[in-house]
């Protein structure tokens, strides 16, 4: 038995423009240790965030993840439209394996590990704050999910050097994923890194609903809880449903992969269909468990901007319950192209249509919060402006190809690329985009720089509307996805031209955002936030800003909703101390943990066995060794 | 151009005539709560002192019944539509038609489409030929990853999936040619997996015919093996004999351990590890 098991030479041997982005891998991870060691960071970085089991530095840390792996996942987005945008009658400058590497990632990457650590942080930012606690429930597994998410995303990002990605698109359907079609490590580090990724969002999740279920402050009712938390709590119940069968699918896909068995195979009995109904059955869940914090990061804003209450806060949880429980009778309307009967389709559907009823009332719910209120249009009500629209003509096309009849025309084609870039875009990514112009003061405690913030907004409206407009076109001129080039007499070049224009304004935004973050770090002195820079109405606002380890001196009695406006007294309250406080140890279990799964699953990648035992092992004892630990100071 | 607004065929007028009711019907929701958004935005901005100011009105029952039951009389009637449509629309329904429909098996392969006629004695490869005014009955299969068969001029797609049948009925209902794909990302050479499909007058599909069945190619078991073996933007080709039974052979060879690649063995691809 080799030592190295699959992992030779040769998978470090690339092409022209796959070199160039494992030279970025590889120069990013040496430039971060120099930069580190230079400053004497290093022992900072380690005791003030890697073993730190504070929420709040953990939230932060989510956030970094998602904001590297935001600009990576952009990068496989920019080749997409540039290809496309170049290759006309043949092959353009990526080949063909190269560039369905690419647009696997771009999927994976910006749901798992954008989108995911993205909610992560601004849930474990917010939900302890709001609902009065002063930290999680299980603050060392909150360490561990956050660990094993950056261990997924590291697998990932070791593809670009070590081997290749999956070349399957982002579900990696069988038969395309099988042995057969796909012999290589790709689709291994596609499932290890989602499984280890999948282990860790399963845990947060927990964590979350018991977080939600029990820690709240006394007083605070279910009915009194913040709608953010309401949503997080509907999102967490999502993820402790629908995660474990995405745990187990992938595991049936590995044994199919490595022992043999043919769950998915074509042959002796495997059924391909049953795949991609699991896969989705996961899959669609996921989408509400993104959006739905969204909505809740809404809910927060419409008021304190339009200083008014929230209307309809009854008629909105119902809402967000709904939308819960009908997100898992829908999956079947990814694949009405199956074949299955009329009567199948059509309740699928219809039960997709229904789910537009409850999203519907939300909607006019904060308009009519806006309704004879007095509103200021600051950065973060801007991107709610652009997400009712954005989110809006998405809700309009997604209800389109939930009728089956045209679904059989629109499916797979550009026009539900520009529907899903349109809910993910401009519902997910635009409320936490909002969530962080809106949190930012609280966070880091001072403000963010308003007029470039407008711009970015602006920057990124334009730029998504650039490129994803024609993309809409292109699906009614028949155009599909995922093509590596176009035929010249299909018509469609122009358009893709205009599509990879807007790709670039939203580079431009990109730029603006990050150039916004040193301008305001930079004056971070002139523009102190204050505990309340908003006039808020919920709990985080009455503690300092950054808010101590701790949170809260003393928990506060809640009352009421929207506590901070009506019982202005609680900004004194939650400051003074009066029994002893006691917190979690700062911990690297988490961390070492972590790195004991990425070993099983680089051991499993490359069929080294010895060390996916090895990883496997470690883990498991370092979990024993853990819970004899005392683990709580003053 | 817009080829889901051009249709040539039957269904896809039907189901381009579902997409514009259903957008139409969204529209009655839409276009107001787009006004609203901007006339409420733009009225109560907070620089507008003039206009009504009430912080604390957060509930009228009145007024949140009325947004619950707007949306949900239109998905009543967008939910009718649906089930009437997808009943209509349901690719294994046959056509209403007097003319007795051709049969035709498509067969997607790494990365190509072969059509067999199997009541003509021919078959096709990467071209599509078809009588006008006629229904053709498709059974859809794969021998390679999932593909999707799709027609956009004539009708909607269906997947393409090993070990299994589907089925779809199209009708062209004018002459030309229209642009068929594959619709399901399926590895390397799908951006290639294109076919032309020629509608033709009832004549002209006869000449067509005859001198398909002048070719000298035939398609046997061995020929089909040495067929599937992956290719690129395979150029189009005309079997002027076609083995019985092929279609099914290919589907049943899944049914025990197979695989579609020729240079393996049968026994060995069950563990291909």
């Amino acid at each position: 038995m080799n030592l190295f098991g699959r992992l030779t030479l040769t998978a470090l041997e690339h092409g022209f423009v796959e070199s160039i982005g494992a030279g970025v891998v590889v120069l990013g991870a040496v430039c971060t240790l120099a930069l580190l060691l230079y400053f004497k960071k290093f022992g900072w970085l380690w005791r003030e965030y890697i073993t730190s089991l504070d929420a709040k530095k953990i939230g932060i840390m989510y956030l970094v993840l998602a904001a590297a792996m935001g600009l990576r996942g952009f990068i496989d987005a920019l080749m997409m439209r540039g290809e496309q945008a170049t290759a006309v009658g043949g092959p353009g400058f990526l080949p063909p394996d190269h560039f369905a590497q690419i647009f696997t990632a771009h999927g994976v990457i910006m749901i798992f590990f954008v989108a995911m650590p993205f909610m992560f942080g601004l849930l474990n930012l917010m939900v302890p704050l709001q609902i009065g606690a002063r930290d999680v429930a299980f603050p060392f597994i909150n360490s561990l999910s956050y660990w094993l998410t950056v261990m997924g995303a590291m697998l990932v990002n070791l593809s670009l050097v070590a081997g290749s990605f999956a070349a399957t698109g982002w579900l990696a359907y069988p038969p395309l994923s099988e042995l057969q079609y796909s012999p290589g490590v790709g689709v291994d580090y596609y499932i290890w890194a989602l499984q280890i990724a999948g282990i860790g969002s399963l845990l947060g999740g927990i964590n979350f609903l018991v977080t939600i279920i029990k820690m709240r402050a006394p007083g605070m009712k279910l009915m009194r809880m913040p709608i953010f938390v309401w949503t997080a709590l509907g999102s967490m119940s999502l993820v402790v449903f629908a995660f474990p069968v995405l745990t187990v699918t992938l595991a049936l896909l590995t044994l199919d992969r490595t022992i043999g068995t043919h769950f998915f195979t074509t042959d002796l009995g495997g059924n391909v269909m049953m795949y991609v109904n699991l896969i989705w059955a996961w899959g669609h869940p996921e989408v509400y468990i993104l959006i739905l914090p969204a909505f809740g990061i809404f809910s927060e804003l419409v008021p304190v901007f339009s200083q008014k209450r929230l209307f309809g806060y009854t008629s909105m949880v119902i809402a967000t319950l709904l939308i819960v429980f009908l997100s898992f009778m829908v999956w079947v309307h990814h694949f009405f192209t199956m074949g299955a009967g009329a009567d199948v389709n059509a309740f699928f559907g219809i039960m997709t249509m229904v789910i537009s009823i409850p999203t519907g009332v939300k909607i006019f719910n904060w308009l009519f919060t806006m309704f004879r209120g007095r509103i200021v249009f600051k950065t973060p009500m801007l991107w709610f402006m652009g997400f009712l629209f954005s989110f809006t003509i998405g809700g309009v096309t997604g209800v389109l190809m939930s009728i089956p009849g045209a679904d059989f025309m629109l499916h797979n084609s550009l026009f539900l690329v520009a529907h899903f870039h349109n809910m993910i875009i401009g519902g997910v990514v635009f409320g936490f985009f909002a969530g962080v112009s809106y949190w930012f003061p609280k966070i880091f405690g001072f403000m963010l720089n308003e007029k470039l913030g407008k711009l970015v907004f602006w920057l990124w409206i334009v730029g998504f509307a650039t490129a994803f407009l024609p993309l809409y076109a292109l699906g009614i001129m028949g155009m599909t996805r995922r093509l590596d080039y176009v035929d010249p007499a299909s018509g469609w070049h122009a358009l893709l031209i205009v599509a990879g224009i807007g790709a670039c304004i939203i580079g431009l935004a990109i730029l603006a955002q990050i150039y916004q973050f040193y301008v305001s770090i930079r004056d971070r002195k002139l523009h102190p936030a204050g505990d309340d820079p908003w006039n808020g109405r919920t709990l985080e606002w009455a503690v300092s800003s950054p808010p101590p380890e701790y949170n809260f001196a003393t928990i506060p009695h809640i009352s009421e909703r929207d506590p901070l406006w009506y019982n202005p007294d609680l900004k004194k309250i939650v400051h003074e101390k009066s029994a002893p406080i006691e917190m979690p140890e700062h911990t690297a279990m988490g961390f070492c943990i972590a790195i004991a799964a990425f070993l099983l699953g680089f051991g499993m990648i490359w069929q080294m066995w010895w060390l996916a035992l090895l990883g496997l092992v470690a883990a498991v004892l370092l979990v024993i060794v853990y819970s004899f630990i005392d683990h709580a100071h003053a | 151009m817009f080829q889901l607004l051009m249709p040539a065929g039957l269904v896809a007028l039907s189901e381009r005539a579902l997409i514009l009711h259903a957008l139409l019907l969204m529209m009655i929701v839409v276009v107001p709560l787009f006004i609203l958004a901007i006339v409420i935005a733009w009225r109560y901005r907070a620089s507008n002192t003039k206009a009504a100011y009430t912080p604390d009105w957060e509930h009228s029952p009145m007024e949140e019944l009325i947004w619950w039951v707007i949306p949900l009389e239109i998905i009543l009637v967008l939910g009718a539509l649906t089930w009437t449509s997808t009943h209509q629309l349901d690719p294994y329904k046959p056509l209403d038609s007097q003319v007795k429909p051709l049969p035709v098996e498509v067969i997607a392969l790494n990365w190509k489409w072969l059509f067999i006629y199997p009541t003509l004695g021919v078959a096709t490869v990467n071209e599509l030929d078809i009588p006008v005014n006629t229904p053709v009955t498709f059974a859809i299969t794969s021998d390679a990853p999932m593909n999707s068969f799709f027609i956009p001029r004539l009708g909607g797609q269906i997947y393409a999936m090993t070990g299994m049948s589907t089925e779809t009925h199209l009708e062209a209902t004018e002459t030309g040619t229209f642009m068929g794909m594959s619709a399901n990302y399926s590895g390397d050479g799908f951006a290639g997996m294109q076919f032309k499909t020629n509608a033709l007058s009832q004549s002209d599909f006869n000449a067509w015919l005859v001198e398909a069945k002048h070719s000298p190619l035939i398609l046997t078991q061995s020929s089909y093996t040495m067929l599937a073996s992956p290719s690129q933007n395979a150029p189009v080709t005309i079997y002027g004999n076609v083995a019985k039974g092929l279609y099914n052979s290919i589907i049943n060879k899944f049914m025990t351990s197979a695989s579609t690649t020729p240079s393996n063995n049968d026994d060995m691809a069950g563990m291909s590890m």
